[in-house]
């Protein structure tokens, strides 16, 4: 019984959704890409999105709304947000494979409740909750500390990215951030369990034991939720779409997808 | 063994060492289910049993998927103009959203699209043999089913296979339920039912008849208002006509915010009635009768404009037809009209064909079964009726859940026995609830749901059925 969401729908906005599609469509199941708080599809355009379609994967990547070029929306809820993705999914031809980035893990999460997706992947997951904040306020006090009072969430270009990427590129990836609605923010800090997924999806976690947003233990209890190990990519940052090495983990999706029976192409 | 593409109509191949039935082949489909209809129930049933990992085989004996909602099909009862009477939140899947970019009240033909769109999506159309009729569903050893299908139109020889579960998805909104008249084989003007009626060309010009206040008889009497010369529309009681939208709202969200706050039904059908006074105000004005229940009381009506071309004296509201003569109809009030055209928006009946009504605890063969949750079979616990509501909301949401409960319990009977056995007694002993307040005695109240009660109550069965399970 969901009254009050039929009482109140999710006031439609605009979405930006980018797209690399294979030319030659080998029934291989589409990957939609969420993007974590303050990011936008163009996270994901800059490197996994022709990746995956190379290998022959459909790819789309949505920017929730507030992000991105989608419309503006400072009183978002994390509802809206899952809303957004839900949307776009149902909207995808075939049955999708969700992976969700950072806090977009978090949305993902919640959007499995509403979508039976074919499979879904969590990456470097922010699930919210009080020992994610107490990380990132030991980490980056300045950044953190205002999101408490309503005030916006800041990243430091160095907490995103390893050693290894160009000062340059770091710098202007991190002047792309922009920031998540209050509202949001906010349910990430008291974040409501989300339902049990529907659909059976099997469910990928991955993330490095060098990123810090995500401390490994994070990532074991996300992990854990799901029934399974985390991936570890060692020396790669948060920012792992955009990192220096961003080819090993979005192959070792890919390659978890291939073999997975439950998201295979056919599943008769 | 995969099975074929939509074009193929073949139906599945038997397997070897098939077990026979009165002397025919009989060809074992194993642990595989059987869905009948690939309506929007019926596509439900097969994505949630696929989703638990059952094998499904589904028969539609139309070409396409959709049921009512697809206009091409012969028996669908859409007409160019309907559009949804419950709003977007309450109609879609609750899995499976229809677009942000549509409409409150979508048109039947995004209705279709919704429905294509969901069997691709969820790749259901190679479990679907589209053209090929159940004629037959009888009972087997072990629980099982043996289904007679053949193709639509009667081509072709019957073949029997036999399966470890059946979901009966047929729908009911498509076999006309015509009331009976005195005098009606004499009369000479144009008699039809509404399930024929297609586009609003067949009224222009004309003195039309409308029976029947669903709504179908006040779309087609409204229609009747734009197109017709003179539209009576006949009526055996009063109704509430609710507008579809309140408070800048659509009606049904107003409705819901009250469900809920928790809002008991007295002081909803207060607020209600008060709304209506003070938006149309008293109807019987108009000469329209005065309601003879309160307001849910009658499967809830969703027309914005009946009593606005009542209001502008483009309808004439009449009392139920007393009988027919040769030119004319005559009215329990004892007047006459000379309609031209007569159209009966009666309703529908329930149709099970190919079952023999005992199996579905109608004893009477009235046509109405007995059953829990309106959806399960005392003393068959592999039989299963996806779709037999009629709620005060859409009914796709309803039939998803049912859907879900049934592969769930299906699930259970192999992983713990224990626990679909104490379903099954739950079944026996709740067959026939109701899941609503009180409704006005009529057919098209049998299945009638309040959808909250509704979805509480499978709800709880789910709680239940999983309960310690797993
Ligand atoms: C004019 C009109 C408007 C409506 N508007 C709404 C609305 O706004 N909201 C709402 O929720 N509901 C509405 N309804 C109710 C409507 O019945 C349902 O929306 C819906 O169509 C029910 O779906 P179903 O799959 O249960 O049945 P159907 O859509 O009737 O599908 C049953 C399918 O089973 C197939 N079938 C039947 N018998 C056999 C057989 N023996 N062998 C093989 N195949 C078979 C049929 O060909 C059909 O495709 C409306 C109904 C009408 C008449
Ligand atoms: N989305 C839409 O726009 C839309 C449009 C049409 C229909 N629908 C849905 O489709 C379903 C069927 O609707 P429907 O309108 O076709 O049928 P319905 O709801 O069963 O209505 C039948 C009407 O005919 C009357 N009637 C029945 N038997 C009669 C008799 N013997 N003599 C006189 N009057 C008689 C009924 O009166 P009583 O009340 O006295 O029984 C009632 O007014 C419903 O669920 C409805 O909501 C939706």
């Amino acid at each position: 019984m969901r009254s009050w969401e039929w009482a109140r729908p999710v006031r439609p906005a605009r979405r930006e959704v980018l797209a690399a599609v294979p030319e030659l469509d080998e029934g291989r199941p589409p990957l939609l890409f969420v993007p974590g708080f303050g990011h936008g599809a163009w996270a994901f355009a800059e490197h996994w999105l022709g990746h995956t379609s190379g290998r022959g994967f459909p790819a789309y990547a949505v920017s929730l709304r507030g992000h991105g070029d989608s419309e503006p929306a400072p009183d978002a809820t994390l509802r809206a947000y899952v809303h957004d993705v839900v949307q776009v999914a149902a909207d995808l031809p075939r049955r999708a494979v969700l992976v969700g980035h950072g806090a977009g893990a978090l949305v993902v999460a919640h959007a499995l409740a509403r979508y039976p997706a074919r499979a879904a992947v969590l990456v470097a997951p922010v699930l919210g909750g009080w020992p994610t904040f107490g990380a990132a306020l030991r980490r980056n006090p300045a950044g953190t500390l205002p999101a408490v009072f309503g005030g916006r969430l800041r990243l430091a270009p160095r907490q995103l990215f390893s050693r290894e990427l160009p000062d340059a590129d770091a710098r202007r990836y991190a002047a792309r951030l922009g920031g998540a609605s209050r509202r949001a923010q906010w349910a990430l800090l008291n974040p409501d369990e989300p339902e049990a997924a529907v659909g059976r999806p099997p469910v990928l976690v991955l993330g490095s034991p060098d990123d810090r947003v995500v401390p490994v233990s994070a990532l074991n209890r996300a992990a854990r939720r799901y029934e399974s190990a985390p991936l570890l990519f060692p020396g790669l940052g948060h920012d792992m779409m955009l990192d220096a090495r961003w080819r090993e983990p979005v192959d070792a999706i890919l390659d978890w997808l291939e073999k997975e029976p439950a998201a295979g192409p056919s599943r008769a | 063994m995969s099975p074929s593409p939509e074009h193929d109509r073949s139906g599945p191949q038997p397997a070897p060492l098939a077990p026979t039935r009165d002397g025919r082949p009989v060809s074992d489909r194993g642990d595989t289910v059987c869905v009948i209809g690939a309506g929007a129930s019926g596509l439900t049933a097969v994505k949630n049993l696929r989703e638990h990992g059952f094998g499904v085989d589904c028969y539609e004996r139309e070409t396409g998927v959709g049921g009512a909602w697809n206009w091409r099909h012969d028996r669908s009862p859409v007409y160019a103009s309907t559009h949804l009477i419950s709003s977007r939140p309450f109609t879609q899947f609750p899995d499976f959203p229809m677009p942000d970019s549509w409409p409150d009240y979508p048109h039947h033909s995004q209705l279709l699209s919704y429905f294509e769109r969901y069997a691709d999506h969820f790749d259901l159309r190679q479990h679907i043999w589209f053209g090929t009729e159940v004629v037959r569903v009888e009972p087997a050893e072990g629980q099982r089913w043996d289904v007679t299908t053949r193709s639509t139109g009667g081509y072709g020889p019957e073949r029997t296979s036999r399966y470890a579960a059946v979901v009966v998805a047929n729908g009911h909104n498509w076999s006309p339920k015509l009331p009976r008249y005195e005098g009606l084989e004499e009369f000479r003007g144009e008699v039809m039912h509404a399930s024929s009626y297609q586009d609003p060309a067949q009224l222009r010009g004309k003195r039309v008849l409308v029976v029947g206040a669903g709504n179908t008889g006040c779309d087609i009497a409204v229609e009747a208002a734009q197109q017709a010369s003179h539209c009576w529309h006949s009526t055996r009681r009063g109704y509430w006509y609710a507008p579809k939208y309140v408070l800048g709202r659509p009606a049904d969200q107003v409705n819901d915010t009250l469900l809920a706050l928790r809002v008991p039904l007295r002081v909803r059908q207060w607020l209600y009635h008060l709304t209506l006074r003070l938006t149309v105000g008293d109807l019987t004005r108009f000469g329209l009768p005065a309601p003879d229940h309160r307001v849910y009381e009658t499967h809830p009506i969703a027309n914005s404009q009946l009593v606005y071309y009542v209001g502008h004296g483009e309808i004439a509201p009449v009392p139920d037809v007393a009988r027919f003569h040769d030119r004319t109809v005559e009215l329990t009030d004892g007047r006459r009209i000379d309609p031209e055209l007569v159209v009966f928006a009666t309703g529908y009946l329930p149709r099970f064909e190919f079952l023999d009504p005992k199996l579905l605890g109608d004893e009477g063969a009235e046509g109405r079964p007995r059953l829990w949750l309106n959806a399960f079979v005392p003393g068959h616990p592999t039989l299963a009726v996806v779709g037999l509501v009629q709620p005060d909301s859409g009914i796709f949401p309803l039939s998803h859940w049912q859907a879900v409960l049934f592969a769930r319990l299906l699930r259970a009977r192999l992983a713990c026995p224990e626990r679909a056995a104490a379903f099954a007694q739950r079944v026996t002993a709740g067959a026939g609830e109701r899941y609503s307040g009180a409704v006005k005695d009529s057919s098209r109240h049998w299945f009638e749901v309040g959808h909250a009660d509704y979805l509480r109550a499978l709800e709880r069965a789910l709680r239940e059925l999983e309960a310690g399970g797993r």
